[in-house]
């Protein structure tokens, strides 16, 4: 396979969590639950993609059970004042725990080795993975050019100023955070259907946080934060081909890099970046 | 601290999480019958949730430092590591030698440990205006790496085919309470560390800090208190308390280790703490009762495969039930109002 290509299907599942979560991000909601999101529309795309035979179906699958744990969140922390933190903890434990115990109950103690159908290729790469460019740049033009975006982003910097000019920001952080499920859960379902064809317990196994990550890094900017994906998803690809030529660097060394270079973007370039003002901060209507 | 009203949040808690059982085709009632069974059932069911109650309890206090001072320290489970391989490198490093104090040893190592390693994201939080619920987390997978390479490398016992270090002689290991049970003397730490944590963050000016800083940053910055500084030492005693429950499970109940040195306690020390109020004499009480679960869960087993991860699910529903009972009011300072 080309090496590009490769990169690209490597970075696909973060790159499409990054890409909604910037989204996210900017209408001021910090959905930690990020890897949970992941975690269940990877297990549910696996699953029904096994029952089914149909990879289709499984996607669609996964992107409503991602759709349904963030429209959890985004009752509990827009509807809501809850601390997005907490409840965010929250989801990602209930996720692991529902996906391990459902998976468990499945296949017994010691899990099963299975293959699900995976989606078509076209030109030698899964349609999936060829709309993450073009959905990096959908983004940017949504947030920076439509005056949908613009109110978004206050909503995420000033949504008393939101409210002010009649747009409700529970609204708008609401779609902000099922963007960001939605598009956690997808990138989850392509882990499971394309990139590993398979399911185990916690197989996320970080990579919503490393997305979580690379918006910050990518200074909350799609295009940016999609870049910063296409290293992870180059580093992803390295650990098989450095692997494959056995060269020095034991294999847990070679796990670790992503995450380990994702800190060191974070401590030279996090401080580049201004988060939005109101990030995390519930909003309460006053008077 | 408890009110009615926090009292019917608990219950709600309850409730929901009992609803998970039955989403899994248990039984709530033949579900709690066993849990509560194993939990407390006899001496030796005491003694088990005690045991796992005690890496619960210390990581609790931990996690208890950091969110009261604002940051959010989700890395529990990579300084519970820390903790344990400072232990186990510097017992190889010693020859493995092994006397009266060694275990003490194990113990302060695994404090320091664990405190570095949760320096590294408070320094990020503190000075690199990095957020610690991120990089704690990137550290987390770092030094599960790190762990899974040391013990299938250079520090595997070379006896062994598995990857697991050498066994600690028996006078390195901490003092036994109940040999059944492998009970040990690390209970009876994190009970004593309870109190004086609470007399740290209620009755020092440097737990007026770290609580002024993270209840109202802003007024904290106003009246000049050093904040960065307070958060990346409310950081370091987190650590240093998850380093400690790292080093308790290594000289106290495993004795060596390997990739299960941790059972994700540091990650489960999270709704510990929140649901006990981020208050280290209700975090006690809470680690009981989850120390208790698990040690149930291990006999649930018998009726679903599913087992221990039920009680997972179990805690996060009954976490976010009670947040959502409370209004989102969970932060301290609002719950105490």
């Amino acid at each position: 396979m080309d090496a590009w290509l490769a990169i690209l299907m490597f970075a696909t599942p973060i790159s499409l969590a990054a890409i909604g979560e910037t989204v996210g991000q900017r209408s001021g909601v910090l959905n930690i639950g990020l890897e949970g999101t992941m975690l269940a529309g990877a297990v549910c795309a696996a699953m029904v993609a096994l029952w089914s035979g149909n990879a289709w179906l499984g996607l669609s699958a996964g992107i409503a059970a991602g759709a349904a744990l963030s429209a959890l969140t985004a009752f509990l922390c827009v509807s809501r004042p809850a601390d997005q933190v907490v409840v965010g903890t929250g989801v990602n434990l209930l996720a692991m725990g529902l996906t391990g115990a459902w998976f468990r109950s499945l296949f017994g103690q010691s899990g099963k080795l299975f293959t699900v159908p995976t989606l078509p290729k076209i030109g030698g790469l899964d349609p999936i993975a060829w709309t993450v460019p073009f959905l990096a740049l959908g983004a940017f033009v949504l947030l920076r050019r439509t005056h949908f975006g613009l109110a978004l982003r206050a909503s995420g910097e000033s949504p008393k100023a939101v409210e002010a000019s009649g747009r409700s920001v529970f609204q708008l952080r609401w779609v902000g955070l099922l963007v960001s499920g939605a598009l956690g859960a997808a990138g989850g379902a392509h882990l499971a259907l394309v990139v590993s064809s398979t399911f185990a317990e916690n197989m996320t196994s970080g990579r919503g946080f490393v997305a979580l990550a690379m918006v910050t890094f990518g200074r909350w900017n799609p295009l940016g934060a999609f870049a910063a994906c296409l290293l992870i998803g180059y580093l992803e690809s390295l650990q098989f081909s450095l692997q494959a030529a056995g060269g020095g660097l034991p294999q847990e060394l070679l796990l670790a890099l992503p995450y380990a270079t994702s800190l060191l973007a974070l401590a030279l370039f996090g401080r580049g970046g201004r988060a939005p003002a109101a990030l995390a901060i519930p909003y309460r209507r006053s008077g | 601290m408890l009110r009615a009203s926090g009292l019917a949040s608990y219950g709600i808690a309850l409730a929901a999480g009992l609803a998970v059982f039955a989403l899994f085709r248990l039984s709530p009632v033949q579900a709690v019958a066993t849990l509560i069974d194993g939990a407390v059932g006899d001496r030796f069911a005491i003694a088990r949730t005690l045991l796992k109650a005690t890496p619960l309890l210390l990581c609790g206090l931990g996690m208890t430092v950091a969110w009261r001072a604002g940051v959010y320290n989700i890395g529990g489970e990579g300084q519970l590591i820390a903790g344990a391989l400072a232990g186990a490198l510097a017992f190889e490093a010693g020859g493995a030698f092994a006397g009266t104090f060694t275990p003490w040893l194990l113990l302060v190592l695994g404090a320091f440990g664990g405190a570095v390693w949760a320096s590294l994201a408070g320094w990020m939080q503190s000075y690199r205006g990095v957020p610690a619920v991120i990089t704690t987390i990137l550290l987390n997978f770092v030094m599960v790496q790190t762990l899974l390479w040391l013990v299938s490398g250079p520090l595997q016992d070379p006896s062994l085919g598995v990857p697991l270090s050498r066994r600690l002689p028996h006078d390195a290991m901490l003092p036994r309470l109940d040999r059944q049970a492998d009970l040990h003397a690390g209970f009876l730490i994190g009970l004593l560390l309870a109190p004086v944590l609470w007399v740290i963050l209620y009755r020092t000016f440097w737990g007026l800090d770290i609580r002024f800083a993270g209840s109202n940053p802003d007024a904290a910055r106003a009246n000049r208190r050093p904040i960065r500084l307070v958060q990346l030492g409310a950081m370091a005693l987190s650590g240093a308390l998850c380093g400690l429950a790292g080093g308790v499970e290594y000289a106290g109940s495993l004795g060596q280790v390997g990739a299960g040195i941790s059972q994700n306690w540091g990650f489960l020390a999270i709704p510990v703490a929140l649901l006990g109020g981020l208050d280290p004499l209700g975090v006690v009480a809470t680690a009981l009762v989850f120390g208790g679960l698990f040690a149930g869960s291990e006999d649930l087993l018998r009726f679903t495969p599913a087992g221990s991860a039920l009680v997972a699910a179990f805690q996060a529903v009954a976490l976010l039930a009670f947040v959502a009972s409370r209004q989102g009011r969970v932060k301290p300072v609002e719950a105490e109002g």
